[in-house]
Order: structure tokens, then sequence, then C-alpha cells
């Protein structure tokens, strides 16, 4: 399988995901530079976390119209699989390959905790590892992470099961299962989502980081069963 | 040189020069400077720049051993970590900006800091701070809290550097003073270190990032004056920050620094473009051209002045290889930077700027650094403290934890650093909230331990207890997860030297420290001196806060201080007596500020901790907390908390004993399998360790009394610090 990370000016986890990528892979992984108009032939494009072009303007809106976009959406017209974390889902959603908003978390301030998803698809490329319902423990960081869709949307979201994780509680509780009984849903999100596939379930974005719980020394590994989904569903 | 009016005494006062300063000034230059000239006279004989308060007591402390690589000089200290591999790291104060405005003063504390690191040839892995704030109750602290806190995280967030620890306090002592200080650590090869000193006559000397503005003017000056009622006036002097524009510079640089196109390279920080020059020539012992008019400018009509004072961020100096500047310019290009040759390396030792060729200043380099004023300032040695008045406990001990818990010094921090990116990089091994922080050296099993520290009460009772305990500390924090300490970088804050009891504080907390550092293997490796931390003649509190990093060899061998198991046994390690002075028990339940701080025996602690290392990294012990603010029942709190395990404690019923400060302790949670073989080896390194309790259940209960809920304890330990903030 062939992976290609995407690099714009203010990407900070793009060698994060090329590493955990690399190390579910047993294999090299591509970056691209943002200004490339063309893309060797590839199995999944990524657009990692970060604060491409410093979230000027709006989170994402700038890089959704680098020249290598034109390339990934035409890509992910074809069919092969984008994933976007954190900086790249709100690319992704500035380049319309996914519908919806992602706001000013509600809290108002920057939040970086770790939170619980639950697996809601695991029929898909992005999910096949996770048993359905599965809860998953990964971390977030983001300042604008509130995921917002108008009510059509999001009955088409919920109808095509398009919703890939929630914010959950654990045993039974409502909050986040942390010391702090901080709250399940670390931004506001609608409906609790944390990431949301398109119609095809070719294109992930979600809010919470794989690749910092993908290996042991950082407390956990639930991240990895994403990428080694991909492995599985695209080698 | 253009004709200029005359320099009149009052240009001379308002550029923070003394007359006998002018004086030498004027025999340095053998006749009267233009106004450019004052103008980096007085930048570069600034308190900030020059350490001409501090400098003769700097030079006491302990600087060497034979892992450090670089001591204090350059832009930051470099140690040998092995593997080949380097730790570059320095604090930095952003004080005074920061309590103008607080959000770009903290934001830009966190950019000049990672500019000194990444400078070397670093790349920054990791960033910590030290916060202090005024009294929770003063009508400014919670908007300065607020914007320091987002300033921290809005920078650091953005280029992509863990923010890995840290702490915050607060005292009414800080109300028209607060500090910020910043700590980076970076990552390099150690065989590719970058250091200042231009050099090759000829060399083209580059200017890359971004373009020069009218910000920051006088900051270095404004760093070097007490506050007073026309502080807001000063805010023009704050610098505005671009964390992209420094995340893309740290990208450039490191691309730049892996071929051989560098031969010097510094950033530009206080003092901007005249202090960077200067430095570079100085160290090279070369002069420096500079073509004023091809500095990149943000606005239209700068004078010289202006472009050689502002601090405008995001901006470093090199020298170049000849023939080296297409290459460089396309890594520049790609990276939408700036890139200009603004001068040349020259072997007339002088300083000289032109403007489409014309000159607009001359200054000999070596003077202009090496006669910056040195002051022996007059200082008085801080008073002993009188002894400690008895004390009687004011409510039971259960009770006074959870107000301790509760309350604005020992509550929890997560408000502040869960808006901070921690484990971005993904190499954060340990997280917030701990003794130390740890990441782990990209692409092996070892790890850095970070901890930052300084117990500031104690310093004001007596200084140098107090230096000696901040150090101390540090080497207990890291020691506590298990690494071996290497070295530290201190940032001294104190308020006006020109006061003698203010020297005194700072000569008794360089003595402790200096003791400290030695009697430890502990060198100071880098630094920052900020003084005049002062407001209508009210000081802050002696704070020379310390930042430390030590290492780990093996990430499966460290220590949490969140218990793990029911049914371990609490070993209590270090000799406790009971000393109540200056603790923060005395403090805020009796609101008292009395008696000596904890003595600091460091023979005791090096052998203490030695001992408690050798547990962890032989694999006895994976459970340690050290003993600090709050004492002994406050730190079994917080590992009962951490790890959602309960604890049944027992010991005398006496205040002194759970909540005493005294220093080189430590609570160790072990199988009850091995207590008694963990016992016997203290017993035989000359260790003091007893049993204090075990752990089990969910609730903490203290010689069968009544219990607390983990529940409720957490509740209130996280409450107090998002109720304050939501208050605002």
């Amino acid at each position: 399988m062939k992976a290609s990370v995407i690099v714009f000016p203010g990407s900070n986890c793009d060698r994060d995901i090329q590493i955990a990528l690399a190390n579910s892979i047993g294999g090299p992984v591509d970056m691209v530079w943002h200004g490339e108009t063309e893309m060797a032939k590839t199995d999944l494009i990524v657009l990692p976390g970060g604060f491409s072009f410093g979230d000027y303007l709006r989170c994402g809106a700038m890089s959704a119209r680098s020249p290598v976009m034109r390339e990934v959406v035409s890509r992910a017209g074809q069919g092969v699989a984008v994933l976007g974390i954190c900086n790249g889902f709100q690319i992704l959603l500035e380049a319309g390959l996914l519908p919806g908003a992602l706001l000013l978390n509600a809290g108002r301030n920057f939040v970086c905790r770790e939170v619980n998803i639950r697996v809601e698809n695991s029929q898909t490329p992005f999910t096949n590892r996770y048993e359905q319902g599965q809860v998953l423990r990964i971390p977030v960081a983001h300042h604008d992470g509130q995921y917002f869709a108008d009510a059509d949307t999001l009955a088409e979201l919920r109808a095509r099961d398009r919703i890939a994780f929630r914010y959950c509680g654990i045993d039974g509780n409502g909050d986040a299962g942390g010391p702090d009984y901080s709250p399940a849903n670390p931004n506001g999100s609608i409906d609790d989502i944390a990431g949301i596939f398109n119609d095809r379930k070719t294109v992930l974005g979600l809010m919470p980081h794989p690749e910092r719980a993908a290996d042991p020394v950082h407390g956990g590994t639930d991240g990895r069963g994403l990428l080694d989904s991909l492995v599985s569903a695209l080698s | 040189m253009p004709n200029e009016p005359n320099i009149t005494p009052a240009q001379v006062s308002e550029h923070g020069l003394s007359t006998d300063e002018y004086n030498t000034i004027l025999n340095v230059m053998g006749r009267e400077p233009n106004l450019t000239e004052l103008g980096i006279f007085s930048v570069m004989w600034s308190e900030h720049c020059s350490y001409k308060s501090s400098k003769h007591w700097l030079k006491t402390l302990p600087t060497e051993a034979p892992w450090v690589i670089c001591g204090p000089g350059e832009n930051a200290g470099v140690v040998d970590i092995g593997d080949g591999k380097a730790a570059i790291f320095k604090m930095e104060s952003h004080n005074h900006p920061s309590f103008i405005e607080p959000y770009q003063g903290a934001a830009t504390g966190v950019g000049g800091i990672l500019r000194d690191v990444f400078t070397m040839g670093a790349r920054p892995i990791a960033n910590m701070n030290a916060l202090r704030f005024g009294a929770p109750e003063d009508p400014r602290t919670r908007h300065l809290v607020a914007g320091v806190v987002a300033g921290v995280g809005g920078y650091g967030n953005c280029v992509g550097v863990p923010t890995v620890g840290g702490e915050v306090n607060f005292d009414a002592a800080y109300n028209g003073n607060i500090l910020v200080n910043a700590m980076t650590v970076g990552l390099a090869d150690a065989d590719r270190i970058f250091y200042s000193a231009a050099a090759g006559i000829g060399n083209p000397v580059v200017y890359v990032g971004s373009k020069t503005g009218r910000d920051g003017i006088h900051g270095a000056t404004m760093a070097s004056a007490e506050f007073d009622d026309a502080t807001e006036e000063k805010r023009p002097t704050v610098q505005v920050g671009d964390p992209f524009t420094e995340k893309l510079l740290i990208e450039a640089c490191l691309e730049l620094m892996a071929t051989d196109a560098i031969v010097a390279i510094q950033d530009m920080g206080a003092a901007g473009l005249t202090c960077s020059s200067v430095e570079m020539a100085d160290k090279g012992g070369v002069g420096i051209d500079l073509d004023i008019d091809k500095v990149p400018q943000r606005e239209a009509g700068m004078t010289p002045y202006e472009v050689m004072l502002s601090e405008s961020q995001e901006r470093m100096l090199m020298v170049l290889r000849p023939g080296a500047e297409a290459a460089a310019k396309a890594i520049f290009d790609k990276w939408q930077l700036d890139f200009a040759v603004v001068g040349r390396v020259t072997d007339t030792g002088r300083f000289i700027g032109r403007v489409n060729g014309v000159e607009v200043f001359d200054i000999p380099v070596r003077p202009l650094v090496d006669q910056s004023p040195e002051y022996q300032r007059p200082w008085v040695k801080t008073p002993a403290p009188m002894p400690l008045a008895p004390v009687t406990a004011p409510m039971a001990h259960m009770e006074a934890l959870q107000a301790l818990l509760g309350g604005p010094d020992l509550s929890s921090r997560r408000w502040v650093w869960e808006q901070y990116d921690n484990s971005v990089m993904a190499n954060t091994v340990r997280k917030p909230g701990g003794d130390a922080a740890i990441v782990r050296i990209h692409g092996s099993n070892r790890g850095l331990a970070i901890a930052t520290d300084c117990t500031p009460r104690y310093c004001l009772a007596d200084p140098h207890q107090g230096g000696a305990q901040a150090v101390a500390e540090v080497w207990r924090n890291l020691t506590a997860v298990g690494a071996r300490p290497l070295a530290i970088t201190d940032c001294l804050n104190f308020g006006n030297p020109e006061r003698p009891e203010t020297m005194g504080q700072f000569v008794g907390c360089i003595q402790g420290m200096g003791e400290a550092c030695r009697s430890l293997d502990f060198p100071v490796v880098s630094g920052n001196v900020s003084l005049y931390n002062e407001t209508h003649g009210q000081a802050i509190l002696p704070t020379p806060a310390i930042g430390g990093i030590g290492v780990l060899d093996d990430l499966e061998r460290y220590a949490d201080l969140a218990l793990r198991r029911s049914d371990d046994h609490l070993l209590l390690i270090g000799e406790s007596r009971g000393h109540l002075g200056q603790t923060i028990y005395l403090r805020q339940l009796l609101q008292r500020r009395d008696g000596p701080p904890p003595p600091v025996d460091l023979a005791t602690e090096r052998r203490t901790g030695d001992f408690v290392r050798s547990l962890i990294a032989d694999g006895t012990v994976d459970t340690c907390h050290d003993l600090s603010d709050g004492g002994l029942l406050v730190a079994g709190a917080e590992m009962a908390m951490a790890g959602n395990i309960g604890l049944d404690l027992e010991g005398p019923d006496d205040p002194a004993f759970w909540f005493g400060e005294d220093q080189a302790r430590y609570l160790l949670a072990v199988p009850g399998s091995i207590a008694a073989s963990v016992l016997q080896q203290a017993e035989k390194s000359r260790v003091p360790a007893r049993t204090v309790g075990r752990t089990g259940g969910q609730a903490l209960t203290l010689n069968a009394g009544a219990p607390i809920s983990l529940r409720e304890l957490r509740r209130s330990h996280e409450a107090w610090l998002p109720d304050y903030m939501q208050n605002a």
C-alpha cells in the first residue's frame, strides 16, 4: 500500500502521522508539498493536523485552495481514500469533500485532552479493525473543533451511516472519564460528532489524533486500529 | 555622517543611560555619538542586554561538567545526552511586556525562547513555563491569567511544539509585576551545533524571516526599568508575534542547517538587529558592515534608528559561506520568508551602518561590548528570619487537606494546561501534572525529563536557602521520575537592584543556587536575568526560577505519581522533622508567613535522591512522588487522585508531620511483597524510611478517621481554577 501525506505551510502533525502510518504499513510514506500540481499514484492521501497558513482567514480555508488540492479532490472523486485529521478535517470541509463546518469550541478555549470516542460504523476502510460500538481513548488538541451541520445534513449523515465517531462517556458515565469529570463532548459538537465519512466511506475527517495514540509510549494504542484498518483495506 | 543636532542630556536620560555611562560612550567614540549610535549604545548597555548589575555574581555559578558541550554565553546551553545527541535548552523571562499586553507578551516570550534554541541547530521538542500572578483578589489577575495562558498556548500550539509542564503561582507581591518565564528544550546531533561567532572576511551577512517594523522599539530598555503610572503608555514597546512565520522559520532554518551553508547564526531577540550583529561580530573578533536600506521593512520611511532598535519578531541573522546565497535563498523562497543579503563581515573591527551608501553609524565593536558597564551594586545580607512562633492546628487534618487542595496554591492547574497542546510531535510520555514531564528522544527508547521549580516565599524569608531549595527541588523532581539530572537553566526575577536589600536577595539566591549546583553536579548552562520587577517601590518576591533536564536511559523504567495498584505499601523516604516555617499550611490556613524556610541539606538530598533513582532504574519502584508544597498529606492525596485509588494513612497526630515541608523526601508505593526489602535497602543506604499507609478503596483515610471520597477530593481540587476564571 502506498500512502501520501500532504505538507502545508504550518502543518505540524505531518511527521507524526507519517511515522505512525509507516509503522502500520511497514514501509515508507511519501510527503507531498502543497505546491505540487501532480502526485504519484497513491492509495491513501492524508491531510495532517496543524495550523496550515496559521489558521489565518479561517481554519483550512487557504489550504483548501493550495495547488495540490485540485489533485486531492480529483483523486477523492476516483475513490482514493482520503483521511483528514484535525486541521486536515477542517481542510476537507473547506474543500467541499465533506459537509458541515467546524466552529470555535463551545468553551472558547483551545482544548487538549484525552477523550472517548465510540466507533459508529465499523464497516469502512478506516474502521474495519474496530468492533461496532467500541470505545477508543484518543487525544484531541484543537481550538476550532465544534462540528456543526444543518438539520438536513445531519439527517443525511445519520441515515447513511456517515457518522464515524461520537464523543462518549465510559462505564455509563456521562463524562469523559478523566479525573476532572469534564464533559464527554470536549467542544460542543452537534450530536457529539467527532468524525464523519463521505457517502462512499472513502473520505474520513475527524478531530481526534489517532497518530498520538499509536505507540505504547503514548500511554495507549487505540488510534493504531484506524491506521491498521486502512492497511487491511488498501493493501 | 549626516549632520544631526547635538545629543542633549534629556536624550541621554530618556535612553536609560547615566551621565557616567554617557561619558564612557564619548570616550569610546572619541566624539559625540549621533542619535542612532546613542540608541545602539543604550540597548547594548541596558540591564536586559548587558547584565550590568548581575554579571559579577553570575560568574560565581558553576557552569561546567563533563557532559556540558556549551555553557552560558551562547543563545542556549548545550548538554551531551548520549547516543550522539545533544539537548539544547534555556529559560527566559518576558515579564514586563506580558503585564502590559498579556497575550502578545507571553506569545512572543515563547517565540523568543524557541528561536534561541533552534538557532543552535536543535529542533525544539518541548516547552515549559513558569507563571506567577498577583493575588486572585486583585482585579487584574483574571485578565492577566487568561491572556498569558492563551498567549503561551496560541504560540506554542501553532508552531507545533508540545507544552509539557510548568507552574502557576499567585501572590500579592506580583500584583504589579507578573512573571512569565518560558523554557524550550531542543534536540540536535551533538556534532551539528551552530554558534554565533561571525567569521570569514567578506562573507555575506544575511537577514531572514519576517520584515522589520516599528514594533518593540526600546523593549529592552523598558524591561530594564520599574513600572509606574505611565506603564500603560508602554504598550507600543510590546512586540506582536506570528507563530505561523516562526514555524516556517524553524523548518527553513533546519533545512538550511542540513547543508554546509551556515558559518554563524543568531536570532534577533532583545535589541533586534543591533544586538545580533554586535554579538556575532564581537564573538568572531571581526567587524560588520550593514546596508540598512537592504533590510526588509514592513513600513515605509523607517529611520535607521528604528530599523536598528526594532524588536520585530521571527527574524534571524546569519553569516553564510561565500557562494551559498542562491541555494540558501531557494530554501527561504520555498517557505515564503524574506531573505536578504544585508551586509558583509569585515576586518575593521567596526560596526558600520549605511543607508544608500551613506554612513549613518560607526562604532568600534570591542568596546561597545567590553566597556559596557559592570556594577558592583551595594547589597545587604537579608536578615535571618525570626524563629517560628508556636503553631496550633486550626482545624482537623482532613479538613485542612481539603482546604489546601481546593485553594489557589495547590488546586489543579488543568484549566491552564489543557489549553496547551501537550502531545503534538507524538513523543510525550508523561504529560503535565506529574513531578517532571518526560518526552521521548525521537527515534529511540530513551527519554528526557524536564522540570521547572522555585519557591519564592522561601527565597524571601532566606534567599540563600531558597536559592538552594529551588535547585534541589528541580533535581528532586527529575529524580522522582527516575531521570539522571544533567543541568539547569535559570531565570532570575528580582526587583530593583539599585536597592541594597533587593541586591542582597539576588546575591543570597545566587550563593544558595551555586552551592546546590556544586553539591548535586548540576551546572547552570544558560539563563536570563530580569530585574526591576517593581511597581511603586513594591518589589516581587525574589524568584530564581530553575528549569532542569535529566535523561532516562530506558523508557520502560520510569516512575509516575499515580497509584497503580491496591494493597501497595506507601513508604515515606527521607527524614521528617516537621518543619512548618514558611509552609503553605501556615500561609493559607493561618495567614502566617513566619519562621525560616525548611533547611536544605545537600548531602542528604543527594544520598536520598540517588537511593530513590536506583530503585526506579532497577525496576523495583514505578510509583513515586516528591514532597514539596503542602507536605506529606497533600502528596499522598495527589497520588491517590491521579491513580484513582484510595489510601489509608497512619502516623502521628501532628500537623507538622502531615503538612511540614521538610526537604529531600519522596513517597513510594510498592507491592507489600517487597516493602520490607526496600526499607532494608534504605537503612543500608543511610536513608530514613517508614511505612505511612496502604493503597486501596476509593477514599482517603487518616488514622482510621472519617474517610473522604476521592470523588469529593477531586471535585474540590479541580474546581478552584475553572470557577475562578469563569467569574471573569
